[in-house]
């Protein structure tokens, strides 16, 4: 029978909770890098023990952990003593070091700060790991202050994609309430020469190159807090998400709007529709039926919490406009917890599993493709981020 | 030898239970400590101070013999206590949350 392994990165450390396909029944694990916040954790595609994590600090900074058993054991590649004296390991797999060199690094600077003078970029931390699709050693690291880092060796070196800092409209970006982090990434299981982000309060961005080189992808987004509608950066999206069965469409969850794109972000269209309220994080696609998806309806930017304390997915099945709450088993008053942007998740089970956590650390499953929900843990730090593997 | 005593955050990451001991080479300055600390566990790289510029992290500090030696001089030469092991070199994390 298959299983489901979940990945949740938490406040204070990382939980890998795990269940067979029918996902009644859930093994939490200890705690991973208790202490540490981590903001991502997820599995390769292409060997599904091998999985990453981005452990962090605000004392001691940025951390790579990588296992190849399934998150049974971990390791920090570069991290490992060298036998001799004055001999270091090759790379750092916590190194994240922007592109300045004349030839490509050029024109990357500064960008804006939020008073609106011009700021130089620092790194902070990891934002999301984006695995390669084919190659377990090839992954992706979105980081803040904006930028995305490409390690072809398991996370032992990384090297920045400086075009997309550098295309020319990087002095505009500006940190949002969380900071300038380049959060989203989704890869083109058809063309591995296609890949989206997004960064909170730039906007998305398309590459067709295989990362050489991106472009804004905004068309057709509104922003209030920007006078000009026609705005090319300077949006807020929090999250985008696609089915791997048709590329070209990408759903968003903008600060306000829920919106979608059927040609690759060329335009985009809003779907709120009849949803109570169009501000929240997440968004994500059902495995099996690409016009389903998900979001989590959030009362404004200045509450971050669900309306009148009932926790609700909404579902559409119709790729936006018409959406249903599901409510089945999630907890409908006195609810006051926020569901951040990388923390839903959608396995690949016959009937679609959905999965999402909170900022009070629960985790919710729904086996049946959100009509009925349950908790599988319910007292963890605030969760970060849920990523789920379904195993053989 | 020269004792360190880690955050426990640190320890953690570097398998390791109390305090280190490292061998410096050379004189021993707080650069010294930290480039043998460094090589003697690698995972600890970028951790305490930055990879590039080699800066202290912002909300670690460096204790010796009792007095912050955070601002020093990272060449400046550590006290004959430490040198020979009677005091330990401090890495602290600052309190912060309250």
């Amino acid at each position: 029978m298959s299983k489901v392994r979940v990945l949740v990165g938490t406040h204070k450390g990382a939980f890998i909770l795990s269940s067979d396909g029918k996902r009644k029944n859930w093994e939490v694990s200890e705690p991973l890098f208790a202490g540490w916040e981590i903001y991502h954790m997820k599995g390769s595609p292409a060997d599904s023990n091998r999985i990453y994590a981005s452990q962090t600090s605000g004392w001691f900074g940025q951390v790579i952990q990588r296992s190849s058993d399934g998150g049974k054991t971990w390791e920090t590649p570069g991290g490992e003593k060298m036998p001799q004296p004055g001999e270091f390991p090759a790379g750092a797999s916590n190194k994240f070091v922007y592109d300045v060199s004349p030839e490509t690094g050029k024109p990357l600077t500064t960008h804006q700060w939020y008073d609106g003078t011009q700021h130089p970029w620092e790194f902070k931390r990891v934002w999301h790991l984006e695995p390669s699709l084919t190659d377990p050693d090839t992954v992706y690291a979105g980081v803040e202050d904006a930028a995305l880092f490409k390690s072809t060796n398991g996370a032992q070196t990384w090297q920045e994609l400086s075009g997309l800092r550098g295309h020319g409209t990087g002095p505009k970006w500006s940190p949002g309430a969380g900071g300038m982090g380049l959060h989203s990434i989704l890869l083109d299981a058809k063309n591995p020469q296609r890949m989206y982000i997004a960064i909170s309060a730039a906007g998305a961005f398309r590459t067709d190159d295989g990362g050489d080189t991106w472009k804004p992808i905004n068309k057709g987004l509104r922003s209030n807090y920007i006078p000009d509608p026609n705005a090319e950066i300077g949006h807020c999206v929090h999250h985008i998400a696609l089915h791997k069965s048709r590329p070209d469409v990408v759903f968003m969850q903008k600060h306000w709007d829920v919106m979608r794109t059927d040609n690759a972000g060329d335009q985009w269209t809003e779907v709120s529709g009849n949803l109570p309220t169009d501000f929240g994080f997440v968004i994500d696609v059902h495995a099996h039926e690409p016009e389903t998806i998900y979001v989590v309806p959030i009362k404004s930017d200045g509450h971050h919490f669900p309306i009148d304390g009932k926790l609700q997915v909404y579902r559409s099945r119709t790729g936006g406009n018409e959406w249903e709450p599901l409510t089945k088993g999630l907890p409908q008053r006195d609810c006051y917890v926020n569901v951040l942007r990388d923390a839903m998740a959608i396995d690949s089970l016959d009937s679609c599993g959905v999965y999402f956590g909170t900022t009070g650390g629960q985790v919710y499953c729904s086996p049946d493709s959100g009509d009925t929900w349950a908790p599988i843990a319910e007292n963890l730090p605030a969760v970060f981020s849920v990523e789920v593997q379904t195993l053989p | 030898m020269i004792r360190v005593v880690l955050p426990a955050h640190l320890r953690t990451l570097a398998h390791v239970d109390g305090e280190v001991q490292v061998d410096v080479r050379g004189e021993a300055t707080m650069r010294s400590v930290l480039d043998a600390l460094e090589e003697q566990y690698p995972v600890l790289r970028g951790t305490i101070r930055d990879h590039v510029t080699l800066q202290r992290r912002a909300f670690l500090r460096f204790f010796v013999c009792a007095e912050d030696w955070s601002l020093e001089p990272a060449e400046s030469r550590l006290p004959e206590e430490v040198v020979n092991g009677k005091e330990p070199f401090f890495v602290i994390g600052a309190i912060a949350g309250g």
